[in-house]
Formats: structure tokens, C-alpha cells, sequence
């Protein structure tokens, strides 16, 4: 499936997306066909609202983020998401606000389908406070100490779609990752519906000569994207690293919002997809992020004789 | 000159800060000076030190200083990479970090910490990150460590704006029993604070040289609890600092 398909036949306006990848393998390219697309009204569920959400956000596509970290990674600020929450410009963002074990619990209990999830957090914290979503039980089992014991609990998230990005699946979805695996697998089977991106698509020999590594099989996933780049400016391990100048210079740029517009008139509205996305960039842009072979050795699965 | 003559405010805090890993086992390390007092300790004081990362690494052997906590050079050589789900529910959450390392906009007394937003979190001045994993650092660790690059009253508060990772004394009050001690060092650009666990404020304990107990009361936004005896932080060596520039972070990207 194309992405331009993809989106088209599963994000609607008014969904809750939810697009993972923590730091590694961050759907950067379906954000930017969301937001060609110009859809509105999104909750946007990610735990780490970070270049894409402040671009979605300029895109006008979102009215309330769920998310426990915004911030552009370790290298500053997002301008668009901050000017909506400080200063509700132009207009007022919803933010609910958890905290990152939070959030993995509400993908767990959500791919459960679990009523809630509980956790060892948010004892004495004020998040509780501006989070009704947070609450406080009795557990049903006595503590260590004999006494009953209480604990917070979170709610599942179900979203519409998830949008996840991987290194390589075959052409029905068994979907591989190896680095970082985040919470890519919780936040698929918590959708009702999913969509994997991959650098490239392989035979099927390939995922089944490997089966541990595949992480989201086939029968968790709706459609499958080839879209090689698609993680820029975060990165695939194997394929090509992180565009640190990048996300330095997105807290500039995201700062000043004319030149955001700029930015995003030239390269989301600017190109047609992300392959002249990738283009634009140069191929001299790509070879600065390549990166060299370090290659696992094999193991043996066996066979029966 | 000394060598501490010659030492940054990044390199005196990274330097303390290593020195207080020695003997510890695990470390729960974010990027920047975390990492640095991490590398250091691991070459220094505590060979055996394990550095687990929030993105899920665990054990890790970079052949480049990491950038962020999900660099690629963490994951090649790892001993271990580990979903989010395992990271925070089994190795957190179970209890295997003995110390945490966390940093935030503001602390208290008792080591509370608030890295949500500066005034109302329904219309904040300023709009921090939040907590990521923090909270969960301060609540299941051992122990925490702070490192703070500058003491002054705005960030050492008596009431913070909103307490995004509370200690355990506050845990109790919630009716909850805490697991760890919450904060018990704080590192700062004057000295070191430190408290036992529940129950205690920081105290301040030592300080840097040329650094009086009256600066550091002058920078803290509360009535600062002072040791009975405040001894003057040994400076880094130049076995240290050597360490710190030429192999833990010779690109000078956290050193400044």
C-alpha cells in the first residue's frame, strides 16, 4: 500500500492516532502525509511528543495530545507546542499529561483489553490532580505488611489507528525490529486498527528465518508501507543514524513561527511524498548519515532430521 | 596551578558526582552529566557499574559518546536491549537500580522534584518537559542523585510550582509506603546536599572551595539545614579530569 493510501484509508478526522518509536524508528513520514492530508481534530497519543507532534501540531491537525514527555529530545524546545499550551495560540492545545511507565501501562491494558492497569507511580505526585484519568484503589489483596494496600491504576488506550515505523516486514505484515523496540508492539495490539512503515519489504524466508525478531506479526497489523527514510530526522538502527543537526536546529526553527511556516510550506506541502522528501534532501545529505556494518552473528533455530 | 584551578563547572559537578557511584552496582543514567559521572565512576571508582538506559539498554559499551539515551552507538555492543514494557515494569519497577540519576527545573527540601512548568499547569509561563521517566526513577530506585548546574532560589524552592516526582515523604502522606529513599544527594555548582530518606530534609554537607556556608544558604529558597561539621569538596585530580577529557568525553560535547 502507498502511504498517501494508507492514511487516506485509516486516519480520520477526529481520530485517536497513536504514533510510536521511542527516539528509534519515529513515523516521521506518515506524520507528514497526515498533515498533507490536512486532517483535523486529531488526539494524538505518543509518549514522546517530540518534532513530528510540534509538526503536526502546526500542520493544525491536533486538538489534544496524550503524551509524558514534550520536548525536542535532548536538544531544546518545540516552539508550536509550546506557544499552544503557554499561550493558547492560536488556539488552546487539551494536553493530558502521564508519565512514561503511565503511558506503557494504558498500551498494555489497552492491547489486553484490560479495565486498568496499575503501577508503582504517581504516590504523592500532583499529576493525579490535573489528570483525572489517574485514580487511586484499594488492591483486592492484602500488602507485604498484612494491611490492605492502595495503588494507582490508569486506563487503557484503544486508538483508532497506530502508526509504526520498522525496519522490515514481509508483504502480509510480520513486522521485524531489532535496537530499540520501544513500545511499538503494545501500542499495535492496543489499536483497533494498525499500520507498520518499514524501510523495505522481504521475502518471506527472510522473516522466517529469523522469527524471534519479528516483534508485531501479521495478524496485529492492517497495512504495510515501504517507506525507506520514513524515520527522518530520528533513525534506523542498521539503516542510517539520527540527524542530530536536525533536531538541534528545529528548536530555531520552531521558535520563530514564520519561519516554521517556511519549513513546512517547503518541505511537508512542498513535496508530493516523502521519495521527493528524500530527494530534495540530496543524495551527498544521505551519505552524512550512513552508517557501517555491525553485523549479529547467526544462531541456530535447527531442524528436525 | 591545580588542577581544580583548571576545572569547568561541567567537569567539577561530573567529577563529584562519580565519586559518589563508588560501590554501586546499578545506575539508572540520563544524558549529559549523568552520562559523564556514569563513564567516569565505571573507569574510576566502580568498575563493576552497570548503566542502564531509559530507551531500554542495558550494559552498555559505546564506541562514541552517546547523544541522546537512544543513541544508535548504545545499542551496537550492548549486553542487553529490552522493550519499554520490561525496562520500566521488571528492571525498574522490580527493583534492580540502586542509584537514579534525575535533574529538574525545581527541588525542595525534601528532594520533590518538578520538571512539569514553571506557574499554573493549566497555563503554565513556561511549559517543561514533564515527568518521561522520572517519576519512576525517583519511586523505585535505591536512591537518587541530583545534579543541578546552578543553586540559586528559583530552582531550590520552598514550594514548587507542581511536584512532578515526589519523594517518599510525600508517597506516605499519600497513604502510599514508599520503596527507596528518594533523593539523598543533591550536586550543585556551591556543593553537595544529602539526606538519609523519609523523613529528613537536605542538609547541606560540603561545599567547593572558596564556596562559604552563607553563599549557599543565600541560594536556597528555604532555611537551609547545615551539617554540624560542612567539609570543602576534594577538587577533581588531574588523573580525573584527564579521564573525563581525553576518554569519557574527548569531543567535549557534555563538557563545557
Amino acid at each position: 500500500m502507498t502511504m498517501k493510501d494508507a492514511i487516506a484509508s485509516y486516519v480520520h478526522d477526529g481520530d485517536t492516532v497513536s504514533l510510536e518509536g521511542f527516539t528509534h524508528l519515529i513515523p516521521t513520514a506518515a506524520g507528514h502525509e497526515i498533515i498533507r492530508q490536512g486532517r483535523r481534530n486529531l488526539t494524538v497519543v505518543r509518549m514522546t511528543a517530540d518534532i513530528v507532534v510540534d509538526q503536526l501540531l502546526a500542520g493544525g491537525c491536533v486538538t489534544k495530545l496524550v503524551s509524558s514527555f514534550v520536548g525536542n529530545s535532548s536538544a531544546g524546545s518545540l516552539g508550536e507546542l509550546r506557544r499552544r499550551i503557554e499561550a493558547a495560540d492560536p488556539e488552546p492545545l487539551e494536553f493530558e499529561e502521564y508519565s512514561h511507565y503511565g503511558m506503557i501501562c494504558r498500551y498494555i491494558a489497552g492491547a489486553q483489553r484490560l479495565p486498568f492497569h496499575p503501577l508503582r507511580s504517581y504516590a504523592g505526585s500532583d499529576l493525579p490532580s490535573v489528570n483525572p484519568g489517574i485514580r487511586k484503589v484499594t488492591s483486592p489483596y492484602p500488602g507485604p505488611d498484612g494491611a490492605p494496600e492502595e495503588i494507582y491504576v490508569v486506563p487503557p488506550v484503544n486508538p483508532d489507528v497506530t502508526i509504526v515505523h520498522a525496519q522490515r516486514a514481509d508483504r502480509s505484515g510480520n513486522t521485524q525490529v531489532w535496537g530499540l523496540t520501544g513500545v511499538q508492539a503494545e501500542a499495535v495490539y492496543a489499536a483497533k486498527k494498525a499500520v507498520v512503515v518499514v524501510e523495505e519489504i522481504v521475502e518471506d524466508e527472510v522473516v522466517r528465518s529469523d522469527p524471534n525478531r519479528t516483534v508485531i506479526p501479521s495478524h496485529a497489523v492492517h497495512a504495510v508501507v515501504a517507506c525507506p527514510r520514513g524515520a527522518h530526522p530520528s533513525f534506523a538502527q542498521g539503516y542510517y543514524d539520527r540527524d542530530n543537526a536536525f533536531y538541534r536546529s528545529w528548536s530555531h526553527i520552531s521558535k520563530d513561527p514564520a519561519r516554521l511556516r517556511d519549513w513546512m510550506a517547503e518541505w511537508v506541502y512542498g513535496t508530493r511524498d516523502h521519495a521527493e522528501y528524500v530527494a530534495k534532501q540530496g543524495e551527498g545529505f544521505w551519505a552524512g548519515l550512513a552508517v557501517g556494518e555491525a553485523m549479529s552473528l547467526p544462531v541456530n533455530y535447527g531442524r528436525r532430521l | 596551578m591545580t588542577a581544580a584551578g583548571t576545572a569547568t563547572s561541567s567537569e567539577l559537578l561530573s567529577v563529584v558526582a562519580s565519586r559518589e557511584l563508588a560501590g554501586r552496582r546499578t545506575v539508572f543514567a540520563g544524558i549529559g552529566l549523568p552520562t559523564l559521572a556514569a563513564s567516569l565512576a565505571h573507569l574510576t571508582v566502580a568498575p563493576q557499574l552497570e548503566i542502564v538506559y531509559e530507551s531500554g539498554v542495558c550494559g552498555a559499551h559505546p564506541s562514541h559518546l552517546p547523544e541522546t539515551i537512544a543513541d544508535a552507538v548504545l545499542i551496537t555492543g550492548a549486553e542487553a536491549v529490552l522493550s519499554m514494557a520490561t525496562l520500566f515494569g521488571s528492571v525498574l519497577q522490580g527493583g534492580h537500580i540502586d542509584v537514579g540519576f534525575l535533574g529538574a527545573a525545581q527541588i525542595d527540601r525534601h528532594g520533590n522534584l518538578n520538571s512539569s512548568v514553571i506557574g499554573d499547569w493549566d497555563r503554565p509561563k513556561v511549559r517543561l518537559p514533564g515527568s518521561g521517566g522520572a517519576m519512576e526513577v525517583m519511586a523505585n530506585s535505591g536512591e537518587v542523585f541530583v545534579v543541578m548546574r546552578r543553586h540559586d532560589p528559583r530552582s531550590f524552592m520552598a514550594d514548587l510550582d507542581f511536584c512532578t516526582s515526589p519523594g517518599p515523604d510525600r508517597a506516605l502522606a499519600d497513604g502510599i509506603t514508599p520503596r527507596g529513599a528518594g533523593v539523598t544527594r543533591v550536586i550543585t555548582d556551591l556543593g553537595i546536599l544529602a539526606r538519609e530518606g523519609v523523613g529528613e530534609e537536605l542538609r547541606l554537607v560540603a561545599v567547593h572551595p572558596g564556596v562559604t556556608v552563607d553563599r549557599v544558604r543565600a541560594a536556597t529558597g528555604w532555611d537551609l539545614q547545615v551539617a554540624d561539621e560542612v567539609t570543602t569538596v576534594e577538587p577533581p585530580t588531574a588523573a580525573e579530569l584527564r579521564l573525563l577529557r581525553e576518554d569519557v568525553d574527548p569531543g567535549r560535547v557534555y563538557l563545557r
